[in-house]
């Protein structure tokens, strides 16, 4: 059966073929089910902790498929999921974080899931204290300026986290050296708990932008194309040597904060309930089918591939061995000689 | 007496407090309609309503430099961080702005308020959720810390913590939220700030601590009694000021101290109560003064691994007490 034309496309608009927007497409499948692996593998108690992104997947993927994979610099925040994939990295490194293995390429299983990090793919390690990330950025980004690498940094965060001085410092150095940054906001309106009228006075972070003397944009997230066309300008912007741009990306949050939240305590069945009717993948997968690239055959396929995929991550991340124990005081320090332990005086192995 | 939890007996001290004393508003992130991450604040906001639980934006350094201005202008501020590894980004606002308020004006402006953060390694929470903050601002003249390990104590001290004029950093070790269960009257007690207390007399050694580590030496000494080694142990309730008289009264008891704390070793809390022991008692000592810490690694890793290779628990404060007591 030929799926039936109702719209006019508009990705082709932008540069992106129909391929392009079926592998966009299929790393938010991806991204979904892979979120959805990770709660079972925390609500079965192999995983201890789980911070995911359902209703972000669009926002995410938009947000790095203008960058090189490569050679462009993407600097993360928990949420991230849909990103670190589209960027390259794969669901079983994914899931080596979230089952904390020895090999796990984010931290070797020291740091909680969500903390993504790959030197392969220049996604750059971060702490769980919000904010910090958005100075290592301005920094990557003033030194690839001053390299003349021709890199751009794309960084991200949540709308809570704009309240943080270091958010603030850092987009106004970033103004002041006009360094090819973009600036993310994944604005969720949720901090937690904390609804977006007690985290600030306006309605969108974009304004801020002003005084920092950096356009600022505002886009709906889960508008897949049109997140990525603002994202495109604002790469050709920086690529072009004008500077940073703030971007704020109206997302939804449709899990809790995370494993150890409950968001039913602060949220109305109501507002979930609009969130739900938000679903980024809904809506991108009815602009695919409606301009025929999409029917339900296909995109059963394209789920049960996913699927596949995610089946055979966890198996390899399952059968990963766990982090010895002997290395527990490693990379303390700049650590010549690895098979010696740093500072053996303050530690006693146990009898 | 009804047996409450340690997060409880928290609780109760908000709520009376905040009944007591219109001037005591509480702030923090998600301390409002979610009652904090670990619950502490519950109910607050339905009682006392949203201009005195105050849920603020995610600025750390402003939840603690706006405390500091409500507290100058007549009002109560205890200010919640949600872990003790988010505290750093106030550390300028405590250190140099609130510690020193009234030594810098002469005495003119004084800072009474109360910053709570949960602190400690607990299961998962690894590198950013986990750190033993206390030696960073037991080193700051002008801040009293605390560290309470019952429920009792923890209902009292912040009322204690409340009603003092200067400010108090309010440690809560979060195993003991919803583990250490105690008796906690309902009427009103202070818990003053500053004695530490004998949890459990012996005779052969001392150990010093405090937090979760008092949990493990108290099984500890548990463990080693058998073998014939009677464990006094005492709890350094109060970080600073120091309650040296009980230490070193403990010391010239029993000749020999161990220090437990969870933080790194090296430059931790313990090696000042060492040091104290070192050069105040010195006559009485039978033994070195020794110190148990935690691994020099910057915090507790996820991997469940790692985290049992890095935690400082009952066994090995065992160990360490039988070395200590063959001097
Ligand atoms: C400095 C700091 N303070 C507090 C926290 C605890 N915390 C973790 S996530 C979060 C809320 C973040 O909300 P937002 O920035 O809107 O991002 P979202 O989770 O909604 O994507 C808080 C308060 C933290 N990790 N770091």
């Amino acid at each position: 059966m030929t799926p039936e034309i109702t719209a006019k496309p508009q990705h082709t608009n932008l540069g992106l073929s129909d391929g392009d927007v079926l592998r966009m497409y299929g790393y938010m499948v991806l991204a979904r089910v892979l979120d959805e692996r990770m709660w079972q593998l925390q609500r079965a108690g192999k995983a201890r902790f789980v911070v995911s992104a359902p209703g972000h997947e669009g926002a995410q993927v938009a947000m790095v498929w203008p960058l090189d994979r490569e050679r462009d610099w993407f600097v993360p925040y928990y949420r991230s999921l849909a990103a670190c994939l589209v960027k390259g990295m794969t669901p079983t490194e994914i899931l080596l974080s979230v089952l904390a293995k020895a090999t796990d390429p984010s931290s070797g299983g020291r740091q909680m899931p969500g903390h993504y990090s790959s030197p392969r793919l220049r996604i750059l390690s971060g702490s769980s204290t919000v904010g910090t990330q958005y100075p290592h950025a301005v920094g990557i980004a003033y030194a690839a300026k001053v390299r003349r690498t021709g890199e751009v940094v794309v960084v991200s965060i949540g709308e809570g986290g704009t309240s943080e001085g270091d958010w603030h410092e850092a987009l106004n150095f970033a103004g002041v050296h006009r360094v090819p940054c973009i600036f993310c906001v994944e604005n969720n309106r949720y901090a937690i708990s904390v609804p977006l009228h007690k985290q600030m006075a306006v309605d969108s972070v974009a304004v801020r932008a002003a005084g920092y003397g950096m356009p600022g944009v505002s886009v709906d997230g889960c508008d897949v194309l049109e997140a990525y066309r603002v994202m495109r300008e604002a790469c050709e912007r920086a690529r072009r040597g004008e500077g940073p741009t703030l971007v704020e990306f109206r997302v939804e949050r449709l899990s809790p904060h995370s494993s150890e939240d409950q968001q039913e305590r602060y949220r109305s069945p109501e507002d979930l309930e609009a969130a739900r009717r938000r679903d980024p993948l809904v809506r991108f997968g009815g602009y695919l089918r409606s301009v025929g690239l999409l029917d339900d055959t296909r995109d059963q396929a394209l789920w049960a591939r996913a699927r596949r995929e995610v089946d055979e991550a966890t198996e390899a991340a399952e059968r990963a061995p766990d982090p010895d124990p002997a290395t527990l005081l490693r990379h303390v320090y700049h650590d010549p000689e690895p098979d010696r332990p740093a500072d053996p005086v303050y530690w006693i192995p146990r009898e | 007496m009804p047996e409450l939890r340690y997060l409880d007996a928290l609780n109760r001290a908000h709520h009376e407090e905040m009944a007591r004393d219109e001037r005591v508003v509480v702030l923090g992130e998600d301390v409002g309609a979610k009652g904090g991450v670990f619950g502490v604040t519950a109910g607050l906001l339905e009682r006392f309503g949203e201009e005195r639980v105050i849920d603020t934006p995610l600025a750390e350094s402003a939840i603690v430099g706006c405390a500091i201005g409500m507290a100058i202008n007549g009002l109560v501020p205890i200010a919640e961080i949600q872990f003790a590894d988010f505290l750093h980004p106030a550390f300028d606002q405590i250190v140099s702005e609130a510690a020193r308020m009234r030594y810098r004006s002469n005495g003119a402006f004084g800072c009474p308020l109360v910053i709570r953060v949960p602190y400690g390694g607990a299961h998962g929470t690894a590198l950013y959720h986990s750190q033993c903050v206390e030696a960073f601002y037991a080193h700051v003249p002008g801040l009293k810390v605390v560290a309470p390990y019952t429920p009792y104590d923890a209902k009292g001290m912040l009322k204690a913590a409340v009603r003092d004029p200067d400010p108090v950093l309010f440690l809560e070790h979060k195993r003991l939220y919803r583990i250490v269960r105690g008796e906690v009257p309902e009427e009103d007690y202070e818990v003053p700030i500053g004695p530490a207390v004998v949890r459990r007399p012996g005779k052969h050694l001392s150990v010093f601590t405090y937090g979760w580590m008092l949990h493990e030496t108290l099984r500890a000494a548990e463990m080693v009694q058998p073998e014939g080694i009677e464990v006094e142990v005492v709890e350094i309730r109060t970080l600073r000021p120091l309650d040296k008289l009980t230490i070193l009264r403990s010391v010239a008891k029993t000749n020999k101290a161990l220090v437990v704390y969870e933080d790194n070793r090296f430059c931790g809390y313990g090696a000042e109560i060492a040091a104290l022991i070192a050069e105040e008692a010195f006559e009485e000592l039978d033994g070195p003064v020794m110190r148990l810490g935690g691994p020099d690694v910057p915090a507790v890793p996820f991997a469940r691994s790692l985290e049992e290779a890095w935690m400082p628990d009952a066994d090995r404060i065992a160990q360490a007490i039988r070395r200590l007591a063959r001097y």
